[in-house]
C-alpha cells in the first residue's frame, strides 16, 4: 500500500510539471491553431538560464533563499523574451501561410535552440544546485520531500492564477476573443498582435518555471532535456483536449499518474513481458486509445473555454 | 590485358614531404548524454597521436605522420554503422573505437569485411569478440570477467542476500547485468527485482519505487554514469536504504558530480588495476590532466589502444592493414593501463578488475580481483 501511495505521489509531482508545460502548448493552439513544437526547448532554456544565474549568484555569496527566486525571475524574463522573439521571427510572418509552414518553422526553431544551448552550455549534464533542503517526509509509508511538495503546490497555484487571468481580466477576455474569432476581435478593437505576443510570453514564463522544477527535482539540466518533456506535455495537452486549459491540467496530471503506475505495476502484471522500460510506451498507448474513442480529448475542445 | 606499374597499397598514402601518412579513425559519442565520455576518448586518442608525431616514428624505414579522423556515433548502433562505413571510405589504417558495446558490435562487421583492424578501448560486452572477426580487439577485460567479480564481491564481501537489478537495455548494460546476475545467483543471492530503463532517461522514481517494494539490500545498475548518478540521488530522495553498485560505466568523476552527497558509499568496478599503480600510469594522468582536464574514464585505454596499434605497425614495418594485422594479434606491449596481449578472440589476456568505492567525495580503490584469470 505504501508503495502504491508512493507511485501516486511520484505521478502527481511529475504530472504537475507536465501540466505546466502543456498549458503553454494549449494556450498557443487555442489562439493560433498552431502547435508550437519549440515549446519544449523553451523549458530547457529556462532551466539553463536559471542554472547559470544560480551559479553566478551563489558564487557571489548570495543566500540560497534569495538566489532561487531571483534566478527563477531571470529565467522567466529570459524565456518570455525568447517566446516573444520566436513568435515575432518564426510565426508572425507566416500567420496567413498554409498551416504546414509554421509547423515546419516550429521544428526548425526547436533544432536551432537545442544546438544553440549545446554551444553555450556544452554537451554535458549539469548538476543543479540543491537549494531546498531535501529532507524526506514520511506520509503513510510513502516518502515526499520539500522539493516535491513545493513543485506540486506551486504548480496548482500557478494554474489557478492562470485561470483567473483568462476568465477575470481584460487581457483574458481579449485572449478568449482572439481565440474565438480573430477578425471579429480585431474589429472590436482588440490588438491581436499584442494579445498573441502576450500569450506566447505567458506560456514561455510557465515553461521557465517548469524547467526549473524539473531540474531542481532531478538535480540535473542538459541541452536536450526539453525534447522528451515537450513531447510528453504535448501528449498531455492532446489527452485533455488541446486548446482547453482545464484539459491541459487534467491531461498533465493524468499522464504523470499513468506513467508512474504503468512503470510500477505493468511489469509485474504481465509477468515481466512489458517491463518498466516501456514507461514511455504506456503514455503514448493511452494517447492513442483516447484519440480513437474521443478524438477531441477527454474534456474536448470547448471553444468558449479555450484561451 | 595490360599490366599497370607498381600498385601502391590502397590505404597507405604520402604527403608532400614524402612522409608516410597513417590515418587513425576514432569513434565515440560526441553528442548526447555520454558526450563527456566520448570527448574523453577522443582526447586520449589525440594525445597518443600527438605523442607519436612528436617522437617521429619510423615505419618500414619511412617517417610516419599520423592523422586522427574522429567521428560522432551518438552511442547509437545505427549511426555507428554509418560512421564505420565512412571511416572505411576515408581509407583509415586502423580504428580506435567504439566507446559503447552497442555501437562496437555492429561496426565490427564493417571493419572486418574491409580488413581494417579495430581496437575498442572500452566495449566490454562478451558478444563483441565472440563474432569471430579477426580484426576485432579490445584493451579492457570483458563483462564476463567484470560481472563475475562484481557478483562475487556483492555477495561475499558485502553480504548481499536480496539483490535488485536495473539495466538500460543496451548491449553493455544488459550484458553486464546478466553476467552479474549469473554470478550473484551462483553465490546464493536472490534477485528480487529486475527492472529496466533507457540510456537517455533521467526520471527513475517509478522504477525505484517498484524496487523499494521488494526490499533489496543491494541495487545493481548496468549502464552509464549519466543515468546512475541521478539514479543514486533519487534513491536517497526515496529513502531507499540499499547499497548501490555499478560497473565501469559509473566509475567517473561525473557520477559523483551528478549524484552529489548521495554518491557516498557507492561501489563501481573498472577493468585493470588503478592507474597510479601502473608504471607510467601516474605520469600519463598528470600529463593528460594538464592538457585536457581530469580523466573521465577511458582516455588511458584509448591512449594504449593507439600505441598498441602503432607498435604493431612498427613491428610489421607497414601501416597496411593486411600486413600489420598478424603482428597486432601476437603483440606484447607495456601500456599505461596494463601489459597488453591478446588471446585468440582478440580479448585482453588475464584482465584484472578493480573495485572502487566513493569515500569523502572521491573514488577510492578497494581491491583488485581476478588478475590471473584468463579471459573467457
Amino acid at each position: 500500500m505504501d508503495i502504491f501511495l508512493q507511485q501516486i505521489i511520484n505521478g502527481l509531482v511529475q504530472g504537475s510539471v507536465y501540466a505546466l508545460v502543456a498549458l503553454g502548448y494549449t494556450m498557443v493552439y487555442g489562439i493560433l491553431g498552431l502547435i508550437n513544437f519549440a515549446h519544449g526547448e523553451v523549458v530547457m532554456i529556462g532551466a539553463m538560464l536559471a542554472l547559470s544565474s544560480l551559479k553566478v549568484l551563489l558564487g557571489l555569496g548570495a543566500s540560497p533563499l534569495l538566489a532561487l527566486p531571483i534566478s527563477v525571475a531571470l529565467a522567466m524574463l529570459g524565456c518570455m523574451l525568447l517566446g516573444y522573439g520566436i513568435e515575432r521571427i518564426a510565426y508572425r510572418p507566416l500567420r496567413h501561410a498554409p498551416r504546414l509552414a509554421p509547423l515546419i518553422t516550429a521544428i526548425g526553431v526547436s533544432i536551432v535552440l537545442q544546438n544553440l544551448a549545446m554551444m553555450i552550455w556544452g554537451r554535458e549534464y549539469h548538476a543543479f544546485p540543491q537549494l531546498i533542503t531535501n529532507t524526506p517526509h514520511n506520509v503513510g509509508g510513502a516518502i515526499i520531500n520539500n522539493i516535491q511538495i513545493t513543485i506540486f503546490i506551486l504548480a496548482l497555484a500557478i494554474m489557478a492564477g492562470l485561470m483567473a487571468v483568462v476568465h477575470r481580466t481584460r487581457l483574458g477576455r481579449a485572449m478568449r476573443a482572439v481565440a474565438e474569432n480573430q477578425h471579429a476581435a480585431q474589429l472590436m478593437g482588440v490588438n491581436i498582435n499584442r494579445v498573441i505576443s502576450i500569450t506566447f510570453m505567458l506560456g514561455s514564463g510557465l515553461a521557465a518555471i517548469a524547467g526549473v522544477m524539473v531540474s531542481a527535482n532531478y538535480g540535473l539540466a542538459h541541452y536536450y532535456m526539453g525534447f522528451i518533456l515537450g513531447l510528453k506535455a504535448f501528449t498531455a495537452a492532446v489527452l485533455g483536449g488541446i486548446g482547453n486549459l482545464r484539459g491541459a491540467m487534467l491531461g498533465g496530471l493524468l499522464l504523470g499518474l499513468i506513467e508512474s503506475l504503468g512503470a510500477g505495476y505493468v511489469g509485474g502484471l504481465t509477468g515481466g513481458f512489458f517491463g518498466s522500460n516501456y514507461q514511455d510506451v504506456f503514455a503514448f498507448f493511452v494517447l492513442i486509445a483516447v484519440l480513437v474513442f474521443r478524438p477531441s480529448g477527454l474534456l474536448g475542445e470547448r471553444l468558449a473555454e479555450r484561451a | 590485358m595490360a599490366l599497370y606499374g607498381c600498385e601502391k597499397s590502397p590505404t597507405a598514402s604520402q604527403d608532400a614531404s614524402g612522409d608516410l601518412v597513417v590515418r587513425i579513425g576514432a569513434s565515440a559519442p560526441l553528442t548526447g548524454p555520454q558526450a563527456h565520455l566520448g570527448k574523453d576518448n577522443e582526447n586520449g586518442t589525440r594525445m597518443a597521436i600527438d605523442d607519436a608525431n612528436a617522437k617521429g616514428i619510423m615505419i618500414g624505414g619511412r617517417k610516419a605522420h599520423f592523422e586522427l579522423i574522429s567521428e560522432d556515433d551518438q552511442a547509437d548502433p545505427k549511426t555507428a554503422t554509418i560512421v564505420a562505413q565512412k571511416l572505411v571510405d576515408d581509407k583509415v589504417n586502423g580504428v580506435i573505437g567504439h566507446l559503447n558495446s552497442g555501437t562496437t558490435i555492429p561496426a565490427a562487421k564493417i571493419y572486418s569485411d574491409n580488413g581494417i583492424p579495430q581496437i575498442s578501448p572500452s566495449a566490454t560486452a562478451v558478444a563483441y569478440t565472440a563474432q569471430g572477426f579477426k580484426t576485432a580487439f579490445r584493451v579492457m577485460a570483458n563483462d564476463a570477467q567484470q560481472g563475475h567479480v562484481l557478483g562475487e564481491y556483492a555477495t561475499k564481501n558485502l553480504g548481499a542476500k536480496r539483490i535488485a537489478v536495473i539495466d538500460d537495455r543496451t548491449a553493455y548494460g544488459q550484458g553486464l547485468a546478466d553476467q552479474f546476475i549469473k554470478s550473484a545467483e551462483a553465490n546464493g543471492a536472490k534477485i528480487v527485482a529486475h527492472e529496466y530503463t533507457t540510456d537517455k532517461a533521467m526520471d527513475f522514481t517509478a522504477v525505484l519505487t517498484a524496487v523499494k517494494g521488494k526490499k533489496p539490500d543491494l541495487l545493481f545498475y548496468g549502464g552509464m554514469d549519466a543515468q546512475s548518478g541521478p539514479m543514486v540521488k533519487q534513491l536517497k530522495a526515496l529513502a531507499l536504504k540499499t547499497k548501490f553498485m555499478t560497473g565501469d560505466g559509473g566509475y567517473t568523476p561525473e557520477f559523483i558530480r551528478l549524484a552529489g552527497d548521495a554518491a557516498e558509499g557507492s561501489y563501481a568496478s573498472l577493468p585493470g588495476v588503478p592507474l597510479d599503480k601502473m608504471p607510467g600510469g601516474k605520469a600519463f594522468a598528470e600529463r593528460f590532466s594538464a592538457k585536457y582536464g581530469p580523466i573521465q574514464l577511458y582516455a588511458p585505454y584509448c591512449y594504449d589502444a593507439v600505441n598498441v596499434m602503432i607498435a604493431a605497425m612498427q613491428k610489421a614495418g607497414s601501416a597496411d592493414p593486411a600486413k600489420y594485422l598478424p603482428s597486432l594479434a601476437d603483440i606484447t606491449y607495456d601500456g599505461v593501463t596494463a601489459k597488453i596481449q591478446f588471446d585468440a578472440k582478440g580479448d585482453l589476456k588475464g584482465g584484472a578488475v578493480t573495485l572502487y568505492q566513493v569515500q569523502h567525495g572521491k573514488w577510492q580503490p578497494l581491491e583488485t580481483l581476478g588478475v590471473a584469470k584468463a579471459a573467457n
